[in-house]
């Protein structure tokens, strides 16, 4: 079953094409992280999805409801996580999260919720007082009170410390596991690897990849670089049979390797090339 | 999701919290009023507000302030908060939600409620203890009063939604409506004697909502042949619905054509 299904998705700015003849499928129950450089069209795509921006082309299907026509009953399915808002300053947690469950129809409990986000120290905090990395959990935290089927979440972790970054994706891989089909965008490739189970690439408002991370630009397939040391020296070899390379040189040295790696292109290093080539 | 008129109850006691924990709203949309009666109050309270009458300028006052609590109150309070709330994310993260969006306003007219009914006791309690002003005197007097501040509530709520699509955040939205509201204080017979004014000024106030709002409250406040003192020689209740009534259809033709939940080019 998809939870989300577009077909030729063009929106124009000034004329502009943002985004151009875009297809995206999101099967209920997976995550799927939108990559792409600042102005690909990663959020423009999103928040048509959302129900926030009108588009000027192609077909769209968000949990069988066309989002330029929201109605209430598709919202309560619905979870946003839009990127950094500086609103309710002066609520505390607890009354903001209390407050939002009352638009739904079925809700998580308020204090589960905020258990669930990991606020119940900072629960009758004003959010004017949380940090980066707590403001960001109490929108995920407004984002589920009302059991979304589908959660969308636009830059999530953007400025936090590598500590919330770990947090955060617990969190998400919490709600992963209760079924919550999950549709992200991102500047962090480490984020698209670690909760993504499809990631999809958009450059100048084009996709150019959609594929799992471990395949993204072939790098389960491309050469590996084996790296150790011999007589003091650094020593780097690229193969695409390391296994092979490395018993040949174990037989070789006699023994323990000094210093080896196997090192893999990082999901970083394959989308930086993908997007290279595109450019060019 | 609960009935109706449950949210609209649930989003005014969360908006009614939120709003006056925030120091500036209720320095300039609350307190206000009452700063300036108080200050007023003791400099010329106690003057006669035309010689030889025993009406004093305090009572003169209390009309036009009563007034400008609507204003302050509805106008300038939506005129700010609403595009702060553009700017800051509230209007999308509602807009995101199953919360029918009507639901917003009536907040927001909760709100603003509140704020004037707090600001009428407040004013008419410390003006009756302190400076000796005096109530109106008859039920019909009363029901004018309620009339007018119901009629005043409303049009000026609608105009402060329809002037929150001109400013672009908070900041522009107060340096655009807080000198505006000056500028008819001063013109609409609030700070000085409307009948003392030049004619041009008279006739630019004359078009808008707050000089027939204070000529109503000085007709439910001063005695009946002060409307002597008044340019048409009248307290023109009549009119002076006609014209608040005229607004609210004008406010909300704009609010209607004119609404955004998102900011600019983020349709």
């Amino acid at each position: 079953m998809k939870a989300v299904e577009v077909r030729g998705l063009i929106r124009q700015y000034g004329g502009k094409p943002a985004v151009h003849d875009l297809d995206l499928d999101v099967a209920a129950g997976e995550c799927v992280a939108i990559l792409g450089p600042n102005g690909a069209g990663k959020s423009t795509t999103i928040e048509i999805l959302e129900g926030y921006r009108h588009r000027d082309g192609g077909s769209v299907n968000v949990l069988g409801v066309d989002p330029a026509q929201p109605n209430r009953a598709w919202r309560n399915r619905i979870g946003i996580v839009a990127q950094s808002s500086d609103d309710l300053r002066d609520a505390t947690v607890r009354e903001a999260i209390h407050h939002f469950s009352r638009f739904y129809r079925q809700t998580r409990g308020v204090e589960e919720t905020i258990d669930l986000v990991g606020l119940t120290e900072k629960a009758s905090s004003r959010v004017s007082t949380l940090s980066g990395g707590q403001r960001r959990r109490l929108d995920v935290g407004l984002g589920v009170v009302g059991r979304p089927e589908l959660l969308f979440l636009d830059e999530p972790t953007t400025g936090f410390d590598p500590e919330a970054r770990q947090q955060f994706w617990q969190l998400i891989e919490q709600l992963k596991s209760e079924g919550v089909t999950v549709l992200l965008t991102t500047h962090y490739l480490e984020e698209a690897d670690t909760l993504a189970d499809r990631v999809v690439v958009i450059a100048r408002g084009v996709k150019v990849a959609d594929t799992t991370p471990r395949e993204l630009g072939h790098r389960n397939e491309a050469t590996v670089s084996v790296h150790w040391l011999e007589n003091g020296a650094a020593r780097e070899e690229r193969t695409s049979t390391p296994t092979a390379f490395v018993a040949g040189l174990a037989d070789r040295i006699g023994g323990e390797i000094p210093g080896l790696e196997i090192r893999r292109t990082t999901l970083e290093q394959a989308y930086l090339e993908l997007l290279d080539e595109e450019t060019q | 999701m609960k009935n109706y008129a449950a949210l609209c109850a649930d989003r005014a006691r969360f908006e009614l919290r939120t709003t006056l924990r925030d120091r500036g709203t209720v320095m300039f949309s609350v307190l206000l009023p009452i700063f300036l009666l108080v200050i007023f109050g003791s400099v010329f309270g106690k003057g006669s507000i035309y010689a030889g009458s025993n009406v004093t300028f305090a009572q003169y006052m209390v009309a036009g302030l009563l007034a400008s609590g609507l204003i302050y109150g509805a106008f300038q309070q939506l005129a700010i908060a609403i595009p702060e709330e553009r700017s800051n994310g509230t209007l999308k993260r509602l807009v995101g939600t199953p919360m029918p969006k009507s639901v917003y306003f009536v907040g927001k007219l909760a709100v603003s409620a509140f704020i004037y009914i707090f600001q009428a006791i407040a004013l008419l309690g410390l003006g009756h203890l302190f400076y000796n002003i005096h109530m109106p005197v008859s039920a019909h007097l009363w029901l004018i009063f309620i009339g007018v501040s119901i009629l005043g509530l409303i049009s000026s709520a609608l105009l402060g939604v329809a002037f929150s699509s001109l400013a672009k955040d908070g900041k522009s939205a107060s340096a655009l409506a807080a000198p505006l509201v000056l500028f008819f204080q001063f013109t609409s017979g609030v700070f000085f004697v409307y009948a003392s004014l030049p004619t041009w000024m008279q006739d630019i106030a004359a078009v808008f909502p707050l000089k027939w709002l204070a000529q109503s409250m000085r007709g439910v406040f001063l005695p009946a042949n002060f409307s002597s003192h008044e340019v048409a020689q009248s307290f023109e209740f009549g009119r002076g619905f006609l014209i608040l009534a005229a607004w609210s259809i004008v406010a909300s033709a704009l609010c209607w054509r004119t609404f955004r939940w998102l900011g600019k080019g983020r349709d």
